[in-house]
């Protein structure tokens, strides 16, 4: 704006924006310098951090999937060697198959419980304290969580399994059997991730407008049928954004495992992030796991692609 | 001008981190560099148990050498080899630290440590037989200095051995053999008790309701190669883990003899004398015998104070089974302490193993009767503290007297050997494989040597 105040002679008026122009250029073009500078001034925060704990260590990861390296010593190239003997290994596709009947599992009740809640928010439960509460279990520090329901779960002296003996069925081995294992730790972090998820969908339902619902109803429509015809239609971005980050989320469940089961009994509870960390903590094997790791950021990439693409979940129905 | 000197700054200090932090990553081993004598050493150990022994090491050695003094951190065994590692790749791990036999030869491969006998001449024949072997690697030279030794025996509950008609004469003859068992499952089968009060050898006993195991289970233990729960039975019958010991490059486990063995003690959770595997996740062994819901354990010297310590439960110790051959057998394995190649202050630190390496040491650690210290003239002492203190550990003695010990398996990639072995025989022992399939596991091992 300076260049304005320093407006010559007004006589020449005519002339004045012209000339103003010819000077405004090169001040515009160098103000813009100056924007970029205080620009890269106060995005450089978040470029190095983006740069040194995600792009370099991606890249580095991917290196590292193609060599052999125990962390201790240096790596050494070994081509597509581990890609190979992933394909082979009986372990990676038990750890897929686990990781997809977690994710099945995990996913499909915490969306339909949450969708449910959420619904619930919006026409029953108005109380904050209420809406409040639903997020508690997610407040809660995940290993917490998991450690909590362990013990609650326990064969030999958890709570569930003496509620369970007292009705006169016998105790379950919620954590020990190799067909209960998966499904308890899904259902853990339904548990806890469940209200969350609701907040996000329940924030959905309420930038749907009040008018369409009128509009419903004047035409007749019963809550059922609102239901399917309208609200879920018009939740579907909202939907496909919940179900873009809890399945990312959910395909690295982690923490759940590690504490409780550590992969077994067996390998039913192997998944395939603890696989990872087997492979490369345990095992010191960190151009393996580099390669498992890889593996798993390609899937999750098309699994979003996948979601996004067909879910259209970058347009809404409300325009 | 200014802003672009600051990003230029940023931009130097982020490649600064970066070259720093690849640096740390990759070469740690050749930064090796002071042989300070003096100043402040730190030590590592995982059993909070002998915490206070070597504590009491520790001032006399700066009482001793008053310009040396040593930090001690004590560190779950959980968490102590990753956190370990973890250190040596950082450059932050301890100059000294408390070594394990399946453990150091994946040190000695990435050259972590240092060779002791290059500084010093120790007199191995003070340890025990066979003990100081075990420290000296495929190169010939010496990575670590004897510090205690450990055998099996059978944790028993005394009240429920008198009930139950069993003699400790009886208890300290037991036989056995992977066909019927020998009088070893006969007292394991006669120890255990259904919530009728049926014992397991009585008609209509009710193995779906059992309320006392004869037989405790804490896990299929394949990842430290049945140290504990089966190799005291698979050692008598000839079999050995792999084809030498150490540094054996072949294992043997599809071996009849050793499948034998596993099927035998995976038939007792269908017997109902032991839980099911699924049962024991989340439950530690240990403590459920010492509510009474297990009347035998079978567990490793070290756990002694643990087992006596419980309350309202008179514990007793009998010699593991005599096998089909008529001798016993236990795995008999020794820690050391090593010296990390990255420590800055390696004379301290190398006279403070010299140090825990000799009686002065050993003899306070045998005092305090927790375990038994390598040098033959310590652990005799140690002997007499239990004794002292009502403990008879003859059982875990005799193996040594007898020599009917063999070494724990000392191979590279033993890590990678536990991540395949473990879930194998949890299979099996979860009834879920029969043990011929630790011959395809078996394979999967092997094949880790090929190279």
């Amino acid at each position: 704006m300076t260049t304005l105040t320093k407006q010559p002679d007004p006589g020449l008026s005519a002339r004045a924006p012209r000339k103003s122009r010819k000077r405004g250029k090169p001040s515009d073009g160098f103000r813009g310098i100056g924007d970029l500078k205080v620009a890269l001034f106060f995005i450089a925060p978040a470029m190095v951090g983006l740069i040194l704990f995600y792009l370099v260590p991606t890249i580095r990861g991917i290196y590292l999937s193609f060599t052999e390296y125990s962390i201790l010593g240096d790596p050494e190239w070994i081509g597509a060697q581990n890609y190979e003997r992933i394909a082979k290994d009986p372990l990676f596709w038990n750890a897929l198959g686990v990781t997809a009947e977690y994710v099945l599992i995990n996913i499909v009740l915490q969306t339909a419980l949450a969708l449910g809640l959420a619904i619930l928010m919006h026409r029953v439960a108005k109380s904050t304290l209420i809406r409040g509460a639903l997020l508690m279990p997610y407040l809660m520090a995940n290993v917490i969580a998991a450690l909590l329901w362990f013990w609650m779960l326990d064969y030999q002296i958890g709570i569930i399994n003496q509620i369970i003996e007292w009705t006169g069925l016998p105790r379950v081995a919620f954590f020990g059997s190799e067909q209960w294992a998966i499904p308890t730790q899904a259902l853990i972090n339904t548990w806890r991730h469940m209200g969350y998820t609701a907040l996000l969908i329940f924030a959905g339902l309420q930038a749907i407008p009040n008018s369409v619902y009128e509009a419903a109803s004047i035409d007749g429509s019963k809550a059922v049928s609102t239901f399917w015809r309208i609200t879920l239609p018009l939740l579907r971005p909202v939907l496909v954004l919940v179900l873009v980050v809890t399945v990312i989320g959910s395909f690295q469940v982690f923490d759940t495992v590690a504490v409780t089961t550590a992969g077994g009994p067996v390998n039913a509870t192997r998944v395939l992030q603890f696989y990872i960390y087997q492979r490369a903590f345990n095992e010191q094997d960190f151009g393996y796991g580099s390669a498992l790791a890889v593996i798993l950021f390609l899937i999750l990439a098309i699994v979003a692609f996948i979601q996004m693409k067909f879910l259209r979940g970058n347009q809404s129905d409300l325009d | 001008m200014m802003n672009k000197k600051a990003i230029g700054a940023v931009a130097v200090a982020a490649a600064a981190v970066l070259a720093l932090s690849a640096c740390s990553g990759g070469s740690s081993e050749g930064s090796a560099g002071g042989d300070a004598a003096t100043g402040e050493i730190s030590y590592w150990l995982w059993d909070a148990n002998q915490l206070p022994a070597y504590q009491q090491c520790a001032t006399d050695f700066t009482k001793a050498n008053p310009d040396i003094t040593v930090k001690i951190t004590q560190t779950g065994w959980d968490d102590y080899w990753s956190k370990l590692t973890n250190g040596m790749a950082s450059g932050t791990a301890p100059d000294v630290f408390t070594d394990h036999l399946s453990k150091y030869p994946d040190f000695l491969k990435t050259k972590q440590l240092v060779p002791l006998d290059d500084s010093i001449t120790v007199d191995v024949s003070q340890y025990n037989e066979g003990l100081a072997d075990l420290w000296v690697g495929q190169d010939g030279k010496r990575y670590g200095l004897p510090k205690d030794w450990d055998t099996v025996a059978l944790f028993y509950n005394q009240k429920m051995a008198t009930d139950a008609g069993i003699t400790p004469e009886q208890m300290g003859s037991l036989t056995w053999n992977p066909q019927d068992g020998g009088t070893y499952e006969k007292a394991i089968a006669r120890l255990t008790v259904d919530k009728n009060g049926k014992r397991g050898d009585e008609a209509g006993f009710d193995k779906n309701n059992v309320a006392v195991y004869g037989l405790g289970l804490p896990g299929s233990d394949a990842e430290n190669a049945g140290q504990t729960q089966w190799s005291y039975l698979s050692a008598t019958t000839g079999w050995t883990t792999t084809d030498k010991n150490p540094w054996g490059t072949h294992f043997n486990y599809d071996d009849k003899k050793l499948q034998d063995t596993i099927d035998w003690w995976a038939s007792l959770a269908v017997k109902g004398y032991m839980p099911k595997l699924e049962t024991t996740v989340g439950a530690n062994a240990a403590d459920n015998f010492g509510a009474g819901k297990a009347a035998i354990n079978s567990n490793g010297s070290w756990m002694i104070g643990q087992y006596t310590g419980y309350k309202g439960i008179d514990v007793g110790i009998a010699p593991t089974p005599q096998g089909p051959e008529g001798k016993r057998a236990s795995m008999f394995n020794g820690l050391a302490d090593s010296v990390w190649a990255g420590t800055k202050k390696k004379d301290a630190a190398i006279k403070w193993v010299e140090y825990l390496g000799s009686s002065a040491c050993q003899d306070v650690v045998a005092s305090k009767a927790v375990v038994f210290p390598a040098i033959t003239t310590s652990s005799e002492k140690a002997a007499d503290a239990f004794k002292a203190k009502n403990v008879d550990v003859s059982a875990f003695t005799q193996h040594v007297t007898d020599k009917t010990t063999f070494m724990l398996p000392i191979t590279d990639n033993a890590s990678k050997v536990a991540g395949i072995m473990k879930p194998a025989v949890d299979a099996v022992i979860a009834g879920k494989s029969p043990a011929s399939s630790l011959t395809a596991a078996n394979e999967q091992v092997n094949a880790l040597f090929a190279k």
